[in-house]
């Protein structure tokens, strides 16, 4: 009886003690506080103890004694078996918290790797930038004023692509009128099938956005609609103000016989729906629409 | 020598046209801006060598040359990076990746007359596509030619896949189309977790499956949505168990 109930306790004890250093531990050079609790726990464990023997067992006078006199003996291995305890929770929760800690610190690093990479991509545009240089190749025999303006679009364009490359926000006259010269560059190459449209409301011309939100969304516009259809392309991109939010819209033609965009990120706008979220940290920012041949994305832009 | 340059951009187009210029042995007879364009021009005329570029509308290059029963010898002109350009860098007679200068263009050409004779070069464009893993972008289609139409058949629209002597039969629920490729093309092509090859003959779509009978001894056959039996045989049947989990 008397070992039931000792050990039963204690093993209480030790729990407590364990699941107390799970979610709360003392800073590194206060490990001393661990040893009071101890103590502390202990003195409860064996007056606990020693109260409920006494009542359970009342008559039994020499065995009265025999727990009275016993008490140091039983304090110290208290002590000792729940300072253990202690001992290995706190060394296994501290390697516990470790690992998670480098997990998590492995995982935010490949996100931001990603991120830059992403970035680096949406900057430099490879296809985009060859192909340009080769219809200034085209142009330079026999038009050469015509590639001389195309050089200087393509620079322009360049340069505010590089400018915009420290993240804060710009005007949306400004980032329209950046788009613009991407457009005015793909005319040049597409002018035989591809007409553009920018249209704004005059007091969303102030509004904020982020630079190089709309580059990826046009640029898959255009790629959808001139590598999806053969007719002429119409790209469409109008902003408005609803509320407290800009609102951008970007229509272009595909065919949906033998294109399925994915509902929710469309052709591949998983990287600005994730930019998005990482802004504003809001789902629900950007949105498609496939219409019969039109297919629209809507972003919107808290302020 | 005649040639059909196919781009969709005209000023990449024009470029390739000026460098030929000082080639006066070489006849351009036909200018195209999509695959759909190219295959026609391509049948016609029976060029002794085409310009190629990949990205293209609707078809791309490759998806282009598949619909061809004689593919002539090609040169790609691309923007293409040079990874994605290794695979049938020793098929193609040349690729020139834009903005290319004339020099390198002449030395296209110079390879082309010198080294190339023309029965050699439909067997190499042959291989250049057997080559590639596939052609489609992120195998989400596949280009088939129903008499003179070409018909674009996205993966999520195909039922089943049959053998057909040195075709596929491939089903929809628009009818069936015939392609030139081998089984196990598209079997490596299509993704595992939606088609198995049940059969040496057949690859189904995992979700068209309504029940699968036994029959004969170690055979099974399953039965599709459109109520068409297909047999499946003893390894087929036991990749069907592991697609479905069983």
């Amino acid at each position: 009886m008397d070992s039931i109930i000792s050990i039963a306790l204690l093993f209480a004890s030790s729990l407590m003690i364990s699941n107390t250093l799970k979610y709360y531990r003392p800073e590194e050079n206060k490990y001393s506080n661990i040893l009071i609790w101890c103590f502390l726990v202990s003195g409860v464990w064996l007056l606990v103890t020693h109260y409920l023997l006494n009542f359970l067992i009342r008559e039994d006078a020499f065995y009265a004694e025999f727990l009275y006199k016993s008490l140091p003996v039983r304090f110290s291995i208290g002590f000792l078996l729940i300072c253990v305890m202690a001992l290995i929770s706190v060394l296994l929760y501290t390697q516990m918290d470790q690992k998670e800690m480098e997990a998590r610190k492995a995982e935010s690093e490949k996100l931001a790797r990603d991120a830059e990479l992403y970035n680096l991509r949406q900057q430099l545009q490879p296809h985009f930038l060859f192909n340009s240089l080769n219809s200034i190749t085209a142009l330079i025999g026999s038009r050469p004023d015509e590639a001389r303006k195309m050089i200087h679009q393509l620079s322009d364009f360049l340069r505010g692509t590089l400018k915009k490359e420290d993240q804060q926000p710009v005007s949306l006259q400004e980032e329209l009128e950046h788009l613009q010269l991407y457009l005015d560059i793909e005319m040049v190459r597409f002018g035989h099938r591809l007409s553009t449209e920018i249209s704004a409301d005059e007091q969303c011309s102030q509004m904020k956005i982020p630079p190089m939100l709309l580059q990826p969304i046009v640029e898959n516009a255009i790629k959808f609609g001139l590598y999806d259809t053969t007719g002429i392309v119409s790209i469409k991109i109008k902003a408005k103000c609803v509320k407290n939010e800009l609102h951008v819209q970007v229509e272009n033609p595909y065919d949906p016989q033998t294109t399925r965009p994915n509902k929710g990120t469309g052709f591949g706008l998983s990287g600005v729906k994730r930019r998005l979220h990482l802004l504003f940290g809001s789902t629900d920012l950007l949105e498609t629409i496939a219409d019969s041949h039109i297919f629209t994305t809507i972003v919107k832009i808290p302020q | 020598m005649r040639v059909i340059i196919i781009d969709d951009e005209p000023l990449a187009r024009m470029v390739v046209k000026d460098y030929l210029s000082s080639f006066p042995q070489i006849e351009i007879l036909q200018e195209c801006s999509d695959g759909f364009e190219g295959v026609k021009a391509i049948g016609q005329h029976k060029p002794d060598l085409i310009f190629l570029d990949i990205q293209m509308p609707k078809i791309n290059g490759f998806e282009m040359l598949e619909l061809l029963d004689e593919p002539p010898p090609v040169i790609f002109t691309t923007a293409f990076d040079e990874y994605a350009i290794r695979a049938f860098e020793e098929h193609a007679v040349d690729y020139l990746l834009k903005p290319f200068s004339k020099q390198r263009f002449d030395k296209a050409i110079t390879k082309f007359l010198d080294q190339y004779q023309a029965t050699e070069s439909v067997q190499n464009t042959k291989q250049l596509l057997d080559s590639l893993p596939s052609s489609s972008p992120k195998n989400e289609r596949v280009v088939v030619k129903t008499g003179t139409k070409i018909k674009i058949i996205p993966i999520n629209d195909i039922l089943y896949l049959e053998a057909d002597d040195d075709y596929v039969k491939i089903h929809t629920h628009e009818g069936s189309f015939l392609k030139n490729k081998t089984m196990a093309y598209f079997e490596q092509m299509l993704d595992p977790n939606q088609f198995t090859r049940v059969h040496r003959s057949h690859i189904i779509r995992i979700q068209e499956i309504t029940r699968i009978d036994p029959y004969e001894k170690e055979n099974h056959i399953a039965i599709l949505k459109s109520g068409m039996k297909v047999p499946v045989s003893k390894s087929g049947y036991a990749k069907l168990k592991q697609s479905l989990g069983l």
